[in-house]
């Protein structure tokens, strides 16, 4: 590949910072993917503690079952580059400030469970963030059929998406599946830093 | 006299809710993020607002996991 084209890239990437809210099977594989592509600063929101039944598609290992997940994922991402900028925030997002901690950053991953609080922070951020990039997925249950995600744009708000998806009360949570879309919404927002590759 | 719900063209209805058009869409899932015109509309408003003619419309689905 063309150098300048690639020291361009790396030198984008690491000026860059995305905010992941929720460190489930989407944030914490997404998390992962984008400090492997060299982003600079990476902020993590999420309250909850490691359960050995997340193994199945997060991010995480047996020995760290019990810890906090911002702990523990900070933890993994240092073991695969100590020099990224990570700021941690463990907290449950609320309505009324959920955008509080993705202020400054450049793109957010929606990487929430379940679809109310989905909905709720997407509303959120769309209302007091509008000019910020959002990354959402909706459909990440089940196995198989990795040709009906798509992603759908409506303005700044950018939905990998499954319409024909059940919910995860209906259907398995699996890592191949959820690790495909976890990646799909790392793809996509640094396709949004980078611009298109044409 | 036409609206335009997630790229299908649909009538327009003379003051139509957006809680209305859901259910005249049949749209019965809860959780959705709307859209008229590039707008969000929050949830609690979908009894209140109503839908003007030539709106482009898009109403977003969230499906649970993650």
């Amino acid at each position: 590949m063309d150098k300048t084209k690639s020291e361009k890239i790396k030198k984008k990437l690491l000026d860059s910072s995305v905010g992941i809210a929720g460190l489930g099977g989407l944030g914490s594989n997404a998390a992962v993917a984008l400090a492997r592509a060299g982003i600079g600063k990476l902020v993590l929101v999420d309250f909850d503690l490691i359960e050995r039944d997340n193994l199945n598609r997060q991010y995480y290992f047996l020995d760290q079952v019990g810890r906090a997940k911002v702990d523990a994922l900070k933890g993994n991402i240092r073991r695969i580059n100590p020099n990224i900028n990570i700021l941690i925030h463990n907290i449950k997002l609320n309505k009324g400030s959920m955008e509080k901690p993705f202020k400054d950053v450049d793109v957010i991953i929606e990487a929430l469970d379940n679809a109310e609080t989905k909905t709720a922070f997407i509303e959120e951020i769309l209302l007091k963030l509008p000019d910020k990039p959002l990354v959402a997925a909706s459909g990440v249950a089940g196995y198989g059929h990795s040709d009906r995600i798509k992603t759908n744009r409506y303005g700044n708000l950018y939905l990998c998406y499954d319409e024909n998806a059940k919910s995860c009360d209906e259907d398995v949570l699996l890592a191949p599946r959820v690790a495909l879309m976890a990646n799909w919404e790392a793809n996509l927002a640094v396709e949004i830093i980078l611009g298109e590759d044409k | 006299m036409s609206i335009e719900v997630n790229s299908k063209n649909v009538n327009w209805v003379q003051n139509e809710t957006i809680e209305d058009l859901l259910k005249r869409m049949k749209y019965t899932f809860p959780l959705v993020v709307v859209k008229i015109n590039d707008k969000v509309v929050i949830k609690q408003d979908f009894p209140k607002v109503l839908i003007p003619d030539k709106s482009k419309i898009n109403v977003i689905h969230m499906i649970s996991g993650g």
